[in-house]
């Protein structure tokens, strides 16, 4: 049981701040597929921090800076989604897939370049980088946890507010609905797509990060951030693009992504279902959500249609 | 390009549109080498020269046997490029195929592993099984108004869990095999159903260059057929350039989603088919956090031959080329991935070169009345960059 409990709270976080990083661009009218790319590039970017400091800092020092690596290589790497999405007006789904292969791929030839040069060039060709932990974790009562769980409901009541209770949330959501009433009362809509799409890169770095580094201590990055990011966007999905129900949605998928991952040590063994079944669950559970709900959708208005000012 | 029916312009500007969009692919594919070139030269500025000549050489670097695997290689890639394009003309955006391959994979790898049916029928049934999964988005975007992106996606994880699972246990028959943690081979198992191939194997000294190739390229050029020669294809494109007007003209557009996706779907099978039936590798299912890269490698295809049937055989030739070619870079100073991040940033440039193209046709049919930036209107399908290129050819 409790085990259940650590893994969900773990999951749930990653979920919660990945999907509303991809509420905050979808908000503004971009889709973001390209979340489970910017989960893989967030997760690096913290990764090789903690492998090349980890001697070297202090443990609050090196928990800062790979947190902070993790959030702005997710949101330097957003920005090539914003470019073709919003400067270039391509097509966002195309681009998101092509970030998606190229964060994996990237990725694998970075961690193996840094492998085969920490080795002195001997042609040591591992994808996985180990590193060290425990800065993370704290332990309290009979449950550990992680720094992760207080950084995201911190950035959930944030997101919260942001999005309405300020006039920046109003703006921003106001591009994702109808950009050109919002153009017309002088909103630079194209500023606010960036804005919108560097918050959900950061975000995203960030739940990369949380996913990956509180949970193990070796990473393969050959599987990227298996299938997370899609995830996340199911949660978004399932939350109808408003923040507590993403958080709660999270909750709900971690249930069934933590049963996939204890289904075989524990009790639940003897319902003999397998792991891939749990994984199966979410997934189906959004689908039928989809086809129940599509009628009434909370969706964005404007999302996925470029913005032309030209265009009336 | 698109023939007769759809045909607005003149001839000159018609002609001039195909070379203006192989021009547009090239940019990308010249751009996605140079990144490359820059990344070899980033990790090992010595070696840099001669791994970038291994990738560009890619099968012919290690003949006969490289070009043996190039075509081995091409086959599936052909199918799903052609799956991604099919969907293409439709304006869906066929994300799935990953998932359809997967499915397609197990249709095979059932019908061979476990009933020894001969390599046709297990063919066949891979592409009853993908067109199985294809449908599903399909069914989705027609009846229940879902984005088909977002189902092909959630049902790939769902179809890769469940064909693991059933490989995995033996739900409906004994595959997998466990020394080697891997589907049994198939040549030693089910000879009877492994795709001939008529001595190609010795001519390229390789193992699993079959007539698969063949194969492809014949479904390639019906495909090619039934898009521009029928009415079938011309209602499906009809309902790609404009829903509404489709609908009006009395063409039934849910009925052409679901049709359309379903033979997306079948394509995609095929492509497992070839690759699973010609004994190029056995299924994993312990990997069981990656879908397979063939199906979302079709992505490109499709991009670079702008979903031209017949461009997908080349566009199909030149990602494995380069694919093989990446396999061949020396490990000691590269990583063979190098290949995968050319072909990702292809893509990427395929997302908005073809909207420069756009920009070229339009001042080439400038004469034409100007019309408002084509993206913005067919922004609401999900094919915004074809659409353009489409908009331009029509």
């Amino acid at each position: 049981m409790f085990l259940l409990l650590k893994y969900t709270l773990l999951y749930a976080v990653v979920l919660m701040l990945v999907a509303l990083g991809g509420m905050f661009s979808e908000r503004s009218g971009v889709i973001n597929i390209a979340l489970e790319g910017i989960m893989a590039i967030g997760g690096l970017a913290g990764i090789l921090v903690l492998a090349i400091f980890g001697g070297t800092l202090s443990p609050a020092a090196l928990v800062v800076l790979s947190i902070l690596a993790s959030a702005v290589a997710g949101m330097i790497y957003s920005l090539l989604l914003g470019f073709s999405a919003i400067t270039l007006k391509a097509d966002q789904t195309i681009g998101g897939t092509a970030l998606n292969m190229l964060a994996t791929a990237a990725a694998v030839v970075i961690v193996k370049a840094y492998n085969n040069a920490a080795s002195g060039g001997n042609g040591a060709a591992s994808s996985k980088l180990s590193y060290s932990n425990n800065a993370f974790i704290f332990t309290a009562g009979p449950l550990t946890y992680n720094i992760f769980l207080i950084i995201g409901i911190v950035l959930l009541v944030v997101s919260y507010v942001f999005l309405y209770k300020t006039k920046y949330g109003l703006r921003l959501r106001s591009c994702g609905e109808h950009p050109q009433a919002a153009d017309s009362v002088g909103i630079n809509v194209y500023q606010w797509r960036y804005i919108g799409v560097m918050i959900s890169g950061f975000l995203g770095g960030l739940g990369g990060f949380a996913y990956i580094v509180p949970s193990v201590s070796i990473w393969n990055f050959e599987v990227g951030v298996t299938g997370f990011g899609f995830l996340a966007l199911a949660v978004m999905i399932f939350g109808q693009w408003k923040p507590f129900r993403i958080a709660a949605a999270a909750v709900f998928f971690a249930i069934f992504k933590s049963l996939a991952n204890i289904a075989d040590a524990t009790a639940l063994s003897n319902l003999h279902l397998s792991q891939n079944i749990y994984n199966m669950m979410p997934f189906i559970a959004s689908m039928i959500i989809l086809a129940l709900t599509s009628k009434n959708s909370q969706a964005p208005k404007a999302e996925g249609i470029p913005y032309d000012k030209g265009a009336r | 390009m698109n023939k007769k029916k759809v045909n607005f312009f003149s001839k000159k500007v018609d002609f001039s549109s195909g070379i203006v969009s192989v021009l547009a692919s090239l940019i990308c594919i010249a751009v996605g080498l140079v990144v490359g070139l820059v990344i070899l030269y980033c990790i090992n500025a010595e070696q840099a020269i001669d791994g970038f000549t291994r990738i560009v050489k890619g099968g012919f670097f290690m003949m006969p046997k490289g070009l043996g695997s190039v075509l081995a290689q091409t086959a599936p890639l052909i199918m799903t490029g052609l799956s991604v394009a099919f969907a293409f003309k439709t304006g869906l955006f066929n994300i799935g195929a990953a998932g359809q391959y997967t499915v397609g994979a197990l249709g095979a790898l059932y019908f061979a592993l476990v009933l020894h049916a001969p390599w046709w029928v297990c063919l066949l049934a891979a592409m009853l099984f993908g067109a199985l999964w294809g449908a599903i988005p399909g069914l989705f975007k027609a009846y229940f108004n879902v984005n088909e992106v977002i189902t092909a996606i959630m049902f790939n994880w769902i179809g890769l869990y469940a064909v693991n699972e059933i490989i995995y246990k033996g739900v409906i028959g004994d595959m997998y095999d466990l020394k080697t943690t891997k589907t049994y081979t198939l040549r030693s198992v089910s000879p009877q159903s492994v795709i001939p191939d008529m001595g190609l194997n010795n001519i390229f000294k390789t193992k699993s260059t079959t007539i698969a190739i063949f194969i492809a390229i014949a479904i390639a050029i019906i495909v090619y057929i039934v898009i521009n020669k029928t009415t079938f294809g011309y209602e499906l494109k009809a309902c790609g350039h404009n829903k509404d007007a489709a609908k009006y003209a009395g063409i039934n557009d849910k009925k052409n989603i679901v049709l359309s996706m379903t033979i997306a779907g079948a394509l995609s099978g095929i492509g497992a088919g070839l690759y699973y039936l010609s004994g190029v590798a056995e299924w994993n299912p312990q990997v069981s956090t990656a879908l397979p890269a063939m199906g979302f490698n079709g992505i490109p295809v499709a991009l670079l031959a702008l979903s031209n049937p017949i461009g997908v055989i080349f566009a199909a030739l030149f990602v494995s080329h380069i694919t093989v070619g990446g396999g061949y870079l020396p490990t000691k100073y590269f990583q063979p991935e190098i290949a995968d991040v050319i072909i990702a940033v292809i893509i990427y440039l395929c997302a908005f070169v073809m909207l420069f193209k756009g920009f070229v046709m339009n001042a080439i049919a400038s004469k034409k009345k100007n019309e408002p930036n084509a993206n913005a209107e067919a922004g609401a399908s999900k094919t915004g960059a074809k659409g353009n290129g489409k908009g331009a050819d029509a």
